[in-house]
């Protein structure tokens, strides 16, 4: 079994580099939002009221409760960009994961699907080297768009290290577990990419707006919250801002990211079994 | 041995009934065809017994097997070529063939003669590290064949292995499965719209139309089963019938005289040819046109369906498909 995931996600691997030009179109849309929505906002920039009659003591004084506040409803950072391009990270692995539905779809469209159908392999295993080979994907673009917003500008707290980077890549790697797990557990009746597309695009942008990525969940609406605390992207965005805000006067909120880790795992575990029983269940022609 | 056996088979698609109480036995290394129009079944019927598909009612047991029960058994006992091409473009031949063979779990090292070898058989071994992409139809279709026996299958379904080929390949792949018959004693169950290739091909016809068997039989008993050769005769002098003189010659069934044409119906007309125009000579008579019919598959055809293969419409999908088949093959 091991091994026909293992041949199944080479193919899936393979023939993607061999597109270099796919890969780079895939990032840039999340550096787009990086450098549009991320740079366009100056949280700093908020509370520099005029406030030129009053003594300089006062605005200055005024300006740190200010930062304090505004901080703390941005889970320790004062900049916009840091924030939400920890959050862009998650996001990145929800658009790729949305390319493991389609690539269902495509199989099922061009026959690969039958051929492995056919074959004498479990139908999990079909699904598994789809997931795997969408986290492989996911982890590298998310990492490419990681040292692209470090280019430009990310302030990661003072403590952070060698250790923080692989919890942030940990995060990132079970919500891309469940997020492809999800999106082809949806696509394995579907035959057109057409009624594809237009799940994935219903679902896309809440997924992506209802969560802490882009902004703080304290600030949403009730109703909002509700939903946006149900979105395993919060979770993960959460987490890797944890860890990449790591500075050595807080430290890390253990609690915090444990809660993360837990959900995130459970989040990972359940989707990616759903995946495998639809699949063994599921995944036939027509 | 009944290699492949079915009973009361049947695919119902909503309202459509694709399958209809299919029963029919494939003898351990034949080359069985099932004939019919688009739409009349016959992929269905291949999906069914390659596991593709469940039947709505019936069963069937490839190879031994139960193609419900023992699915994963089925699956590695046969080896399909499906209609669409399903080699991967952006791969190369041998890493699809390395790919087949680790879906089949056969080991590395076996693997590597083995795909040495199909691929010899098929003639791509000098195409084997370039990408698909760049392979003409015909070679994408031989690929496809190659992949097909790498796990050395009992049986071979192959549905309709030339379609949209042009007619330089189609000779090729005919002589593959020939080859395959030969050396092997491979059995091949496979479905055709073409007459000449299951005329040419099958051990055993089905004709298959509506999702029925209308007549099975091996090509020549079909073809006799529809009333043998016909004979037609035209003579310089047409003031007197001869008919009934020639109804009483040998080998002759039925004479129907049509205008100035006698259509006489014989049971071997090399045979009867020649006695038929001695005759007719010494009778003072002259011979001014004649011609031997044999009967065609496509007039089988046409016994048992009531339509004509070249008449038939497929439904837009298959049209669709096969389009689609044909663009991938050309370019």
């Amino acid at each position: 079994m091991i091994s026909e995931i293992w041949a199944l996600t080479i193919r899936e691997v393979k023939t993607w580099i061999r597109e270099p030009i796919l890969v780079f179109m895939m990032v840039i849309q999340p550096v787009i939002w990086l450098g549009l929505f991320g740079q366009a906002f100056n949280l700093t920039g908020l509370v520099q009221i005029p406030l030129s009659n009053l003594p300089p003591e006062i605005t200055q004084q005024i300006g740190v409760i200010f930062n304090q506040m505004i901080g703390s409803i941005f889970g320790g950072t004062l900049d916009y960009f840091t924030y939400m391009a920890a959050g862009m990270l998650s996001v990145v692995i929800l658009f790729t994961s949305m390319f493991s539905g389609m690539s269902v779809v495509w199989d099922r469209r061009f026959g690969f699907l039958n051929k492995l159908l056919v074959a004498p392999i479990a139908r999990g295993s079909i699904v598994m080297a789809k997931v795997t080979s969408s986290v492989i994907r996911g982890l590298f673009q998310a990492a490419l768009v990681f040292s692209i917003a470090f280019a430009f500008g990310l302030q990661a707290g003072n403590a952070f290290n060698v250790l923080d980077l692989l919890g942030v890549f940990a995060g990132l790697f079970l919500l891309s577990i469940g997020l492809s797990s999800l999106f082809i557990a949806l696509t394995i009746r579907v035959k057109s990419w057409e009624a594809h597309m237009a799940v994935v695009n219903l679902l896309n942008l809440p997924l992506m707006f209802a969560s802490s990525a882009l902004f703080p969940i304290n600030m949403m609406p009730d109703w909002l919250q509700s939903i946006a605390k149900v979105n395993p992207i919060s979770y993960a965005s959460d987490l890797v801002r944890a860890f990449i805000l790591h500075s050595s006067s807080v430290g890390l909120d253990i609690s915090r990211i444990a809660l993360n880790f837990e959900i995130l795992i459970a989040f990972a575990v359940i989707f990616s079994f759903i995946g495998i029983v639809l699949a063994e269940r599921g995944l036939r022609k027509g | 041995m009944a290699i492949v056996e079915t009973k009361d088979l049947t695919k119902v698609f909503g309202k459509l009934i694709a399958v209809d109480h299919v029963s029919f036995a494939v003898e351990e290394g034949e080359i069985f065809g099932f004939l019919g129009p688009n739409g009349a079944g016959k992929t269905t019927t291949i999906n069914m017994l390659t596991t593709l598909m469940n039947p709505t009612e019936g069963s069937a047991k490839v190879a031994g097997f139960d193609i419900v029960k023992d699915a994963n058994k089925v699956r590695s006992l046969i080896g399909l070529v499906p209609q669409d091409l399903t080699v991967d473009e952006d791969l190369t031949g041998m890493e699809n063939m390395m790919l087949q063979a680790t879906l089949y779990h056969v080991p590395k090292d076996v693997a590597k003669k083995r795909i040495e070898e199909v691929l010899r058989l098929v003639e791509l071994e000098d195409a084997a590290n370039r990408k698909v992409e760049t392979y003409s139809g015909g070679m994408r279709k031989r690929l496809e064949l190659a992949e097909g026996l790498i796990h050395y299958p009992k049986i071979l379904f192959l549905d309709e292995p030339t379609l949209g080929l042009d007619v330089q390949t189609r000779t090729v792949i005919w002589d593959y499965i020939k080859k395959l018959r030969e050396e092997r004693g491979m059995t091949i169950f496979m479905t055709t719209h073409y007459m000449e290739e299951a005329d040419a091909l099958c051990d055993r016809i089905a004709i298959i139309d509506y999702g029925k068997i209308r007549a099975l039989g091996k090509p020549k008993e079909l073809k006799d089963g529809i009333g043998g050769d016909v004979i037609e005769l035209a003579l310089f002098d047409n003031s007197k019938d001869v008919s009934e003189a020639i109804a009483k010659m040998p080998y002759v069934i039925d004479v129907k005289k049509k205008s100035e044409i006698y259509r006489i119906k014989v049971a071997k007309g090399e045979e009867a040819l020649p006695n038929i125009i001695e005759s007719i000579l010494k009778m003072n008579l002259k011979v001014s046109n004649v011609s031997l019919i044999k009967p065609t598959l496509d007039q089988v055809y046409l016994e048992y369906t009531g339509r004509s293969l070249r008449e038939t419409e497929g439904n837009r999908e298959e049209v669709m498909r096969m389009m689609r088949n044909i663009r991938r093959a050309r370019q």
